[in-house]
């Protein structure tokens, strides 16, 4: 074993212990403060009154969804930036959240609110604008600059679009459409969690079984395919499994952006590793979305809703890493 | 009667899009020799490469490998056989030598099936065949660029296949390097490797090559030992350069040499 998969090995293993140290914090936290000796004995059923009602059933689902849908979305992002070598090349960039959106918006207007319609809509929405986007980039082969050029177009005409749908809306569906548009985790309890979280179990044994083909891929496609990969099949089938990951967590949430932008970039700078990895970038987003998710609860004077606080933390991020291209390409 | 050779193409056309490259081009790769493919820029010589590894498919005629139609054959199981150093390929970024050299493993993993021992082995062995085992742990981006080209030949030798397939190994290199790389693969052809490489410098071609296969305008116009067929009436004509074609004096092949008619004159 080499120096940099040592260091590898050793950051999972932090990033894993810091995950579940900060969930059984969150565990405590609330108008009910336990103290993680409390959380551990609600969680392996030592405590069963009171106590293990709000951990288990109150705020558990919040903190497991933090923990799940931040790693989808981290991982959705490392497979979509390692197609599109490019650190922009994530899907709430080209365009998949807001597709998602778009289709949550169309089944509020035409076929009534309520969570299935809201959810179903964006999981179709997000899956056809990522069909969408290949299909326009794709010539010869997808390329990666293209398909990011393509989905930053498609974004700002299907944010246009959504909108022009939110105006036309009744003003309390608007208000509710507009407030699952925000992105939240707070409103999810396990009867919702519990689907969305079983679809990503189904998705991850796919994911692992493309890793190999991903790492081939990142060597270009005539390596790849004089290795005897079946190099478009291969993106293709990356490409629905990180569009199918994104847009359950949006139909579940609503779009939480910039943790699939950011945290697989962080986790390869920490990593120092050979383009993503996807292991640690999982670990870092659930650690990400929990930590974030906990600001928008306690840390700020108003609660505000999950993916207003990671907008504003990946917005930092982005600038951070435009001023770093800057300077790389000077 | 001798066996036919393993690997050739059978009156392809060869085409990107509409843009046809090579019309009913047939072309022998003869087992367990040192091919290089010359010609002018754009002639077809890389497609011809690349038509040969299984990545463009031709639009008409076939590639055949062991007798068979390379198309019908499963990509891994013809990854086995034909290795492949492409024109550009992409160091993923911080990644170690060993690494890399072991990403060219893939046609011999499956998800179910993979030999742990199998694959330390050939990666042992093909950065011990290319002088690269003392980078290991060295990172490929901060290689200089005859190690990084050794890193790359390396990678396709750990494919472990008996033919392999290398798209203008030495360009980008300086002319030790050129020299080193090309003495590499002719010890690895001497051990028993087919080799088909496409090159740009005629006498270097005419140095190492075994067989030559000069292209022009998508037509394989000769093939055959470079002594026997490296002629200036041949180079004038495919390369429209005229040219002095004599014995080298450090190995006896022919030594091309360009005459600038107008400055000069003849020189004979």
């Amino acid at each position: 074993m080499n120096r940099l998969r040592r260091r590898r090995a050793a950051l999972q293993l932090a990033l894993g212990l810091a995950g579940l140290g900060l969930a059984v914090i969150a565990l405590g936290l609330g108008d009910y403060p336990l103290t993680p000796a409390q959380v551990l004995a609600a969680l392996t059923g030592q405590e069963t009154g009171f106590a293990h009602t709000v951990v288990v059933d109150w705020r558990a689902p919040r903190v497991a969804v933090a923990l799940v849908f931040g790693a989808a979305l981290a991982v959705s992002g490392a497979l979509f930036q390692s197609l599109t070598r490019n650190p922009l090349g994530s899907p709430d960039v080209i365009g998949l959240s807001t597709g998602s959106y778009t289709g949550a918006l169309v089944a509020v207007a035409w076929l009534g609110s309520g969570r299935l319609a809201t959810g179903g809509g964006a999981l179709i929405g997000g899956l056809v604008t990522a069909g969408l986007v290949y299909a326009l980039a794709r010539r010869d082969g997808a390329q990666g600059f293209r398909l990011i050029v393509v989905g930053i177009g498609v974004t700002a005409m299907l944010h246009a679009f959504n909108l022009f749908l939110l105006m036309r809306l009744r003003e309390e569906v608007a208000m509710t459409a507009a407030i699952w548009g925000a992105g939240s985790i707070g409103l999810i309890g396990w009867d919702q969690a519990g689907p969305a979280i079983v679809a990503l179990a189904l998705i991850a044994p796919l994911v692992v079984a493309c890793a190999p083909g991903l790492r081939q891929l990142e060597l270009g496609d005539d390596a790849a395919g004089g290795h005897g990969l079946k190099v478009e099949p291969t993106r293709l089938a990356i490409l629905a499994l990180g569009a199918g990951l994104t847009a359950i967590v949006t139909a579940s949430a609503g779009p939480i952006a910039f943790i699939s932008l950011a945290a697989p970039q962080i986790a390869q700078r920490l990593t120092r590793s050979a383009a993503t990895p996807l292991l640690a970038s999982a670990l870092l987003g659930g650690l990400g979305l929990l930590a974030a998710d906990l600001v928008a609860q306690f840390a700020l004077p108003v609660a505000a809703p999950t993916g207003a606080v990671t907008v504003v933390l990946g917005g930092a991020y982005l600038v951070d890493l435009m001023i770093r291209e800057a300077r790389r390409l000077r | 009667m001798r066996p036919a050779e393993r690997l050739r193409a059978e009156a392809v056309t060869l085409a990107y899009g509409r843009r046809v490259v090579a019309e009913n081009l047939t072309a022998v790769v003869p087992d367990g020799g040192f091919t290089v493919i010359v010609g002018p820029n754009a002639c077809g010589k890389s497609t011809l490469l690349r038509a040969l590894a299984r990545l463009l498919p031709p639009r008409a005629g076939q590639v055949v490998l062991d007798g068979r139609s390379i198309a019908s054959q499963p990509t891994k199981a013809v990854a086995r056989q034909i290795g492949l150093l492409p024109q550009s390929s992409i160091a993923p970024p911080g990644i170690a030598v060993e690494d890399l050299v072991a990403r060219g493993r893939y046609p011999h993993q499956s998800l179910l099936r993979r030999s742990l021992e199998r694959d330390r082995t050939a990666v042992a062995r093909a950065m011990a065949a290319t002088g690269v085992s003392d980078l290991a742990e060295q990172v490929v981006d901060e290689l200089s660029g005859g190690q990084r080209q050794r890193v790359w030949i390396a990678m396709a030798l750990a494919q472990d296949t008996e033919i392999i397939l290398l798209d203008e190994p030495t360009t980008f290199l300086d002319i030790a390097h050129q020299v080193e790389v090309l003495e590499l693969l002719a010890r690895l052809n001497r051990q028993g490797k087919t080799v088909v490489a496409v090159l740009h410098d005629l006498n270097q071609a005419a140095r190492y090559a075994s067989h030559l296969i000069v292209m022009a305008d998508g037509q394989q116009v000769a093939c055959g030992p470079p002594a026997a067929i490296l002629t200036e009436d041949l180079i004038s004509r495919v390369f429209g350069l005229p040219c002095l074609v004599m014995p080298d004096p450090v190995t006896g092949a022919p030594l091309v040499i360009p005459r600038s008619a107008e400055r000069l004159g003849p020189i004979a």
